[in-house]
């Protein structure tokens, strides 16, 4: 790492790539749901030309700003970060601004849906409510006993990679939401709240752990997950849900993080 | 019409606004509003890392960082708040530790420290390792992290609320027996975007931690939502923008598309190319090379390509070079940044390298505040009740360019100072009564944009404010560009009047906030192009072609922009200055 490196390299030919883009046509499908209108759902549909770079999130965006400004669905930094645009895409959870149109199949039309299992309130927007009250239940904040040192508490690198991948999470609720334990019973706390509550279980800094596993040993806890893995795949930030509910559940039968 | 009371109301719920929020809330009845929810502000965007001289890997000290920060703004920063942000940015990382941020940690379990742009050791000898951090996430730790803590603490949130109005009244005040007009601060109107009604919220304090305006150009690292609505608001209501013509262009955005890759990827080893496989940085930057300030590397990289040095099949951007790095260690400091060279671009930063280009990335101006992130009306008169920090804000400890991971610690250090001084004078002061019908004015510009049939459309209007923004207010700028730029945006101000929003329902109705976000946009768009027209220099962010050099003589002062419809040559922006702060330092030539 600490090697200087060359002051003048030859660049291979065609290096960065570029140039034109290129685009192609998409058919693209989206369930509405506005009960000021009506109590119905129902599909529409918009054909539209777009570029190699385009996601999904884009084309979102094209409809509103040219189409049909009604279309209403959550946004904000469009480059998967944030965690507001989770919703179903061609069957599957994701976000609309992580997927791009190209990966995706374009001879058939693109379906998009609201996230299943959270109430709609319009279009693709959903209650998160539900979702946030699981998540605040498992108690997600840093509990330490006796006294804060002057400085820093220490903690060596393992013991912080222990806990790293669910430290990923950004609240997006595609995980949650893909379950079908969650889709059938709205009581169990889901795959998102277990992730967290796995974050501090696992944090050598953490003195709540107990606590924790207490509140997952409940019979809407993480018993009821049937490790379908349907979480692990929707994740997009490639957090090993299934995995880590997993070690959930092993810490509760052995009572040792 | 709904009222609700709170001693303290923060707005925004970002890293400013949920760090104020944890330190009210403890102290005071507090509540915060945001237009997202908690965890979806663009904190959770920034990656490097968060500067402190803690001295856990080599020497270091706050002198340092302080005389870094000052050079670094070009000595437009205010150097007693500078002072405060590098001494207190001990405390502030140390405070998020015990949060139970997950920092990276060195061999003996203390907090890592990496390199990052203009800090450096002694004065500028050599890089030096301030910045603490974790992975390429900092930011979203950061994010995180403070909303744990919000929920350990109870602190009440009010969820996609859009504050647009600030409730403003002048109070007779007499003080020895003279009695005088002063600016105080009542309350805000806000919009619950679930049902389209109106909320006023009274409070004896607010604090405006609402982000920045990036949104005004088309290339940008900055999420859809950031419309500059908190300094639109203060604006509107006499309160003046500070340091407005400064605005950073983060080197590495993805080419073409403004994503952003992390100064971290230099920090830890990553250098620039041009086409011809030279890293250009030395010939700009000898002693510091890539590792220069962002002002100076996106403007030498806006000028490889003008010279014809840029890569691709249209020489239009530059090349980030990780492929001397270690798949390994690029694994363990870069994960985010790689995938998104490998999603948005199809490119594998290990065997190649990643086409980059500067983007639009953060607004150093703001509303004007004193170290207590108290509001000012104008050079020295504050008003109060009235706090501001982070983007927002300009304190101003960013100057005329913002070292990289400076951010992160103004939003700690900043939101921190606000969130006390907020509940402390709430603690003391009365009530200010709501004026009368508060919402007058709101219902007004809502009733505009939903029964105005003229048929322009918002997005058109918006695309091509930022075509312009993009065009002639960017890294580089001459009278000429600016002046067009102005006449521009009156044209889109004169048609945004006759905009259609399609969504004429009152339940999640985005159409209409985004019209209402676009009139934010046309305001800071005129109030930058303004002051950048103003000032005849070249400092730190802000190059003007035609006055090429620094003028310390005539513009070494901040300015002060003010809403005025008798300034009608800079399209109702009145122009002042205010006195730049110094202790400790003297202006020198900027050379890396």
């Amino acid at each position: 790492m600490e090697k200087e490196p060359a002051s003048k390299v030859e660049l291979a030919p065609g290096v960065g790539g570029g140039g034109e883009i290129p685009t192609f046509d998409i058919t693209l499908k989206v369930r509405r749901y506005n009960p000021e209108i009506s109590d119905e759902a129902h599909w529409d549909e918009w054909k539209l030309t777009m570029y190699g770079t385009d996601r999904v999130l884009d084309a979102l965006h094209r409809v509103k700003w040219e189409h049909d400004g009604s279309v209403s669905f959550r946004r904000s930094c469009a480059h998967g970060v944030c965690g507001s645009d989770a919703m179903r895409i061609n069957g599957r959870n994701r976000l609309a601004c992580k997927t791009l149109l190209k990966d995706l199949d374009t001879s058939k039309p693109i379906l998009v849906e609201p996230i299943k299992g959270l109430p709609v309130e319009k279009d693709l927007i959903v209650d998160m409510e539900p979702f946030f009250q699981s998540y605040r239940e498992i108690m997600p904040f840093l509990i330490s006993k006796g006294h804060s040192p002057t400085k820093e508490r220490l903690q060596s690198s393992e013991e912080r990679e222990r806990y790293d991948d669910t430290t990923k999470c950004i609240l997006c609720a595609a995980c949650t939401s893909s379950c079908p334990v969650f889709w059938t019973d709205g009581q169990y706390f889901g795959p998102a709240a277990i992730v967290n509550a796995h974050r501090f279980i696992f944090d050598s800094r953490d003195d709540a752990g107990d606590m924790r596993l207490e509140i997952l040993n409940d019979k809407e806890g993480v018993w009821r997950c049937r490790t379908t893995f349907n979480c692990t795949e929707a994740c997009p930030r490639g957090i090993q849900v299934t995995k880590a509910i997993s070690e959930v559940k092993q810490a509760i039968l052995t009572r040792r993080v | 019409m709904q009222v609700h009371k709170y001693d303290v109301v923060i707005v925004g719920a970002g890293g400013a606004g949920m760090r104020a929020a944890i330190e009210s809330g403890q102290r005071a009845h507090t509540a915060v509003l945001t237009k997202l929810y908690p965890t979806r502000s663009h904190t959770g965007a920034a990656q490097g890392g968060m500067c402190a001289a803690l001295a856990n890997v080599e020497e270091d000290n706050w002198e340092w960082h302080t005389f870094d920060t000052v050079k670094g703004g070009d000595y437009l920063v205010d150097q007693d708040a500078a002072e405060v942000m590098a001494k207190e940015a001990i405390e502030a990382v140390l405070d998020l530790e015990k949060m139970g941020l997950p920092f990276n940690r060195t061999p003996e379990g203390r907090i890592d420290q990496r390199r990052f742009g203009g800090h450096t050791r002694d004065h500028g000898k050599a890089p030096v390792r301030r910045s603490c951090y974790a992975a390429d996430r900092t930011g979203h730790m950061i994010l995180q992290t403070l909303y744990q803590n919000c929920v350990k603490h109870n602190v009440e949130f009010y969820n996609e609320y859009y504050v647009l109005d600030l409730l403003m009244v002048d109070q007779e005040v007499t003080v020895d027996g003279e009695t005088r007009l002063e600016k105080r601060v009542a309350g805000v109107v806000s919009y619950d975007l679930a049902s389209g009604e109106l909320h006023v919220f009274q409070a004896k304090s607010i604090v405006i931690a609402s982000g920045g305006v990036g949104k005004v150009y088309k290339t940008t690292s900055n999420a859809h939502t950031l419309t500059g609505d908190g300094m639109g608001i203060a604006f509107r209501r006499g309160i003046p923008l500070e340091d407005m013509e400064f605005f950073q262009f983060h080197p590495t955005g993805l080419a073409g598309l403004g994503i952003l890759l992390s100064e971290a990827a230099r920090g830890e080893g990553a250098i620039l190319r041009n086409s011809d496989g030279e890293r250009f940085m030395e010939r700009y930057a000898p002693t510091i090379k890539d590792l220069a300030p962002r002002d100076i590397v996106a403007r030498s990289m806006a000028n490889e390509v003008r010279e014809g040095r840029g890569a691709g099949p249209n020489k239009d951007y530059v090349l980030l070079d990780l492929t001397h790095l270690e798949p390994a260690h690029i694994d363990a400091k870069l994960p985010d940044i790689t995938e998104f060279a490998r999603t948005y671009l199809g490119v594998e930063p290990y065997t190649e390298p990643v086409p980059v280009f500067p983007t639009a990335h953060y607004a150093m101006g703001g509303i004007p505040t004193n170290i207590s992130a108290e509001v000012l009306a104008d050079n020295d008169t504050v008003v109060p009740g009235l706090y501001a920090a982070g983007e927002v804000a300009c304190v101003s400890v960013h100057g005329s360019n913002r070292l990289g991971t400076n951010s992160l610690l103004d939003i700690n250090v900043f939101g921190k100072r606000a969130g006390i001084a907020a509940a402390q004078y709430a603690l003391t002061a009365d009530f200010v009564e709501i004026p009368e019908n508060p919402t007058v004015e709101t219902e007004a510009l809502l009733d505009r944009a939903r029964s105005s049939e003229g048929g322009e459309r918002v997005a058109l209007i918006r695309k091509e404010l930022q075509d312009i923004m993009d065009a002639n207010v960017q890294v580089f700028r001459t009278e000429e560009t600016l002046l067009e730029a102005l006449s521009v945006i009156d044209g889109l101000e004169e048609r945004y009047t006759r905009i259609t929003v399609q969504d004429k329902g009152k339940r999640f109705n985005l159409d209409l906030l985004e019209a209402v976000e676009l009139g934010f946009l046309l305001d800071m768009a005129k109030v930058m192009t303004a002051a950048a027209l103003h000032r005849k220099e070249s400092r730190g962010g802000h190059f003007r072609e035609d006055f090429p050099e620094r003028d310390d003589e005539n513009f070494m002062t901040h300015s002060m922009a003010y809403r005025d419809p008798s300034a009608t040559r800079t399209s109702g922006v009145r122009l002042e200055t205010k006195p730049v702060i110094f202790t400790r330092y003297q202006p020198m030539e900027r050379k890396y």
